[in-house]
């Protein structure tokens, strides 16, 4: 009754299975021709659906008037002036797909849609438990196909297949097949889609379009003969490899240059070395190659069922101070920890949306370390809208007053509470720098808070550039910072190795000042001059020379020093093949009053830069 | 149980220091302190700042130099260091002196809403860095120390003169519980046309309550020669030397060299 791949021996394809293990074994059920199944229209009727007036599915009687799929909407109208055409809907089909997920959702309670009329899980836990891959992939195309009997007014006609006779359930003999089903068990949810397709072409149902001619088996892969049931398949059913990512088109191209180079078979293609595939057809190569040779690593995505805990208030009349917001805020997150509490889970990141009746809008995600309590949230709004109408009001950017208060949990965990630090310290410094640099951006808008970085550059202004917040990861650049800090800690004379390394990391650059940087950068250069002992404005020549010797200098119009000390100069010519960014600069350290500044000059204009303060 | 004679058994009693320590059911306010770079750790008892303590650093020149050192140690150990008012800051310098940049948020903020930010940044910084651009209320000020000793964090502030508008900006109200005052700064290294800076000494003054009433006298490097913070000897008053020869690298004789064609 099943279909099995040779196998040399039992004891032998255990072992092979622990070789190529990469991928969890998976089951995936397919519903053939669903778009049609889902318009819940007798099946003998003939009906395509079109999308993009191709036929992208039809029903058996359609197949029966020889209608293919492909065809236009014209042709397929030709071959049958009585076929219904119907509209691709998308929505449609997934509604409908819902109650196969319930039938298989009996097995398991995570379950990946592929997409609708396929779905996939894992069978590690319930082949074991209902007595190993076979019995399973039995079980679930009997239930899969009562499911689809039963529903939907598809039940037109019985059918007579295994899974049915051994369910017992009752049928016609010959009478039209409503919807055919699939099942397939393989190493990944690919190889497992390939074996439940392979499962309906070999009971040869669809070929023939007359019930009972053929009868529907589940495909189960042995363990690690993934790649050996593939090999005699023809190229194009790779095709599932072919994930969004790439265009099904360049998918089209590769099995057709495949085919002209003589590569007809999956085994042909798997044979072929890596190399040459990687170079010949890129990515979308390498994930049909994964497959063919059966080390598929696709994970299933069994994302929890989201279940939707946002609240949210109207206010009417819309409120126009912060504290009526606020007042809202307190019953709203009440309602929203209540709902959250009642589950077992707290929120750790909440998004708080609030809307005037001028119609803007501001959103902005709150984080907590631990959970978010009903009055931490209710805080949050408070500092949100704060900042929002105080630094909003005047800049113009919002108006009116607020009138829907909206709190979406982000991010939902168990409630396990919150461990402070032993001596009620909370440890996480990041988390909690984090938290105050948001509320500070609440405060001040969001470009208050930077965060220096630096950079490679020869001027020390460019050396250093503040960065808005919001375009770093603080919590990556916390934890690479954590990683190196205990070294330092523990070496506090050679604690200057990360920061040397820091700087030797931004590259030669050539023209660059010598160590040490000035620490005070003057965001505005202020003017200065420098002159010599007679008074004479100082110059420095193409050959990087002072015109004399540099006696004394005042800036910004100030009293004059006398210079004690003075070095350079340091000379650039930045961007010369540019005639806009073209800068021709020469530095001097200059030394008076015992502090020390550097000077440039540019363009005959003396410039103070910088202190080193 | 018997006694044990302390006279005889110097071993029993690290043991039984050891085991106080362990079982101590407090960590003592005293001892919550945030570590400080070597060079600093002889004068600060503990080798660090106390918690929810004020800093104050002045001097004429340098000030800003000794602030960024003192930062370096607490963020070398985790802690984060928010700067107000610091928009001059040279933090390639900063970098040099040791403070981890990963963990610096400069706020640029307006006088009016100075009080409220810090406030927010005391709750959750260990270490806010103060600029002399906005000098506040004496009423704010307090406010802000109370704040800082009830959370445990450190505020220094910058009163140097070379940093922001300080010069017709109003002092800060003497809130400071460590004094840090910069005495004396020579540079080491330039010459006359020849050289560049190399190493400056800095004698620092530093004052405080809390074991550290006396005044003392911290000799500093600031920079040292490879650009980090190293503590020193006294140096007599004395001519800043110039480099001989041998020192002088090939790089460093580009500014004698022709105009340099660079990207």
């Amino acid at each position: 009754m099943w279909v099995e791949m040779p196998n040399t021996g039992s004891a032998d394809s255990a072992g092979s299975a622990d070789s190529a293990g990469s991928a969890a074994r998976t089951l995936v059920v397919l519903c053939a021709d669903w778009p049609a199944v889902a318009t819940a229209r007798p099946a003998e009727k003939p009906l395509v659906v079109v999308h993009a007036n191709r036929v992208i599915s039809l029903n058996l009687g359609a197949r029966r008037q020889g209608i293919a799929l492909g065809f236009t909407m014209r042709e397929a109208q030709a071959h049958s002036p009585a076929v219904e055409v119907v509209q691709y809907d998308q929505q449609r089909d997934a509604r409908a797909f819902e109650l196969v997920l319930a039938a298989v959702e009996e097995f398991v309670p995570r379950v990946e849609v592929i997409e609708p009329g396929q779905c996939a899980f894992p069978t590690l836990g319930p082949s074991s438990y209902h007595g190993g891959d076979h019995a399973l992939a039995q079980l679930v195309l009997a239930r899969v196909q009562t499911a689809v009997l039963n529903t939907a007014g598809l039940n037109t006609a019985g059918l007579n297949t295994a899974g049915l006779q051994e369910s017992g359930f009752a049928h016609n003999r010959g009478a039209t097949l409503a919807c055919v089903v699939g099942v397939g068990i393989a190493d990944g949810p690919q190889g497992a889609q390939i074996a439940a397709k392979e499962s309906i072409l070999r009971s040869g149902v669809l070929g023939t379009g007359v019930l009972g001619t053929g009868v529907l088996q589940a495909m189960v892969v042995q363990p690690g003969k993934t790649a050996e049931f593939l090999s005699p398949l023809p190229i194009e059913r790779l095709g599932v490899a072919t994930d969004s990512t790439h265009s099904s088109k360049s998918a089209a191209e590769m099995f057709d240059v495949s085919r002209r180079l003589g590569i007809r078979t999956v085994g042909r293609f798997a044979a072929l070395p890596i190399a040459d595939v990687s170079a010949r057809f890129g990515s979308l190569g390498m994930s049909a190659y994964r497959l063919a040779t059966g080390f598929e690593t696709t994970p299933l995505n069994l994302a929890d069922p989201s279940v939707d805990f946002s609240v949210e208030a109207a206010i009417d009349p819309p409120a126009e101070r912060v504290d009526q917001v606020a007042f809202v805020a307190v019953a709203l997150a009440d309602q929203l920890h209540a709902e959250l509490s009642g589950q077992g889970l707290a929120c750790s990141r909440v998004l708080v949306v609030a809307q005037t009746d001028a119609g803007d809008r501001i959103e902005r995600l709150w984080r907590h370390e631990g959970a978010l309590s009903a009055a931490d949230i209710a805080r949050r709004v408070r500092w949100q809208l704060e900042g929002w109408l105080s630094t909003g009001r005047s800049l113009g950017r919002c108006s009116g007053g607020v009138e829907r208060l909206q709190l979406i949990p982000e991010q939902v965990i168990a409630d396990t509470g919150m461990q402070l630090g032993f001596w009620g310290e909370i440890h996480n410094a990041t988390e909690r720098a984090v938290q105050a640099l948001a509320r500070v951006q609440a405060l001040l808008g969001a470009d208050a808070v930077k965060l220096p970085e630096l950079h490679g550059a020869r001027s020390v202004s460019e050396q250093c550039q503040l960065v808005p917040i919001d375009a770093v990861d603080l919590f990556a650049k916390g934890r690479s910072a954590a990683n190196r800090s205990p070294a330092n800690s523990q070496n506090s004379a050679s604690s200057q190795n990360p920061t040397s390394s820091q700087t030797a990391a931004m590259g030669p650059w050539p023209g660059r000042l010598p160590l040490p940087s000035p620490t005070v950068v003057w965001s505005e250069p202020v003017e200065a001059e420098l002159v010599d002992a007679f008074g004479r404005s100082l110059g420095v020549s193409g050959r990087g020379v002072m015109s004399a010797v540099p006696v004394r200098c005042r800036v910004a119009g100030g009293q004059w020093h006398q210079i004690q000390h003075w070095a350079g100069p340091w000379c650039t010519d930045q961007r010369w093949w540019d005639a806009i960014g073209h800068r021709r600069r020469a530095r001097v350290q200059v030394l008076f009053d015992t502090a020390a500044h550097l000077l440039a000059l540019e363009a005959g204009q003396w410039w103070l830069e910088a202190t080193y303060d | 149980m018997r006694a044990v004679d302390s006279k005889k058994s110097p071993a029993a009693i690290a043991q039984l220091r050891t085991a106080l320590a362990h079982t101590r059911p407090v960590v003592l306010a005293e001892q919550r302190r945030l570590p400080l770079l070597q060079a600093f750790q002889e004068v600060f008892p503990g080798g660090g700042l106390q918690r929810g303590s004020v800093v104050h650093v002045s001097g004429a020149v340098g000030a800003t130099a000794v602030a960024l050192a003192v930062a370096a140690g607490p963020t070398q150990t985790g802690s984060w260091a928010a700067c107000v008012g610091v928009e001059q800051m040279g933090w390639a310098a900063a970098a040099e002196l040791g403070v981890q940049l990963q963990r610096v948020a400069v706020i640029q903020t307006p006088s009016k809403s100075w009080a409220t930010v810090t406030a927010a940044l005391v709750d959750s910084f260990d270490l806010v860095l103060c600029g002399a651009q906005h000098a506040p209320s004496a009423q704010d000020a307090r406010r802000l120390v109370a704040r800082a000793r009830e959370r445990g964090s450190v505020v220094m502030f910058i009163s140097g003169e070379s940093l922001g508008a300080a010069r017709h900006a109003r002092p800060w109200p003497s809130v400071a519980d460590v004094e840090l005052s910069v005495v004396h700064a020579e540079w080491f290294g330039i010459g006359q046309g020849t050289g560049r800076l190399r190493q400056r000494h800095i004698s620092l003054d530093v004052t405080g309550r809390r074991g550290l009433s006396r005044s003392q006298r911290l000799e500093l490097w600031l920079p040292d020669i490879s650009g980090a913070v190293a503590a020193a000897e006294h140096i007599q008053a004395s001519t800043p030397t110039e480099p001989t020869p041998a020192e002088l690298t090939p790089t460093e004789l580009t500014p004698s060299s022709p105009l340099l064609d660079v990207g």
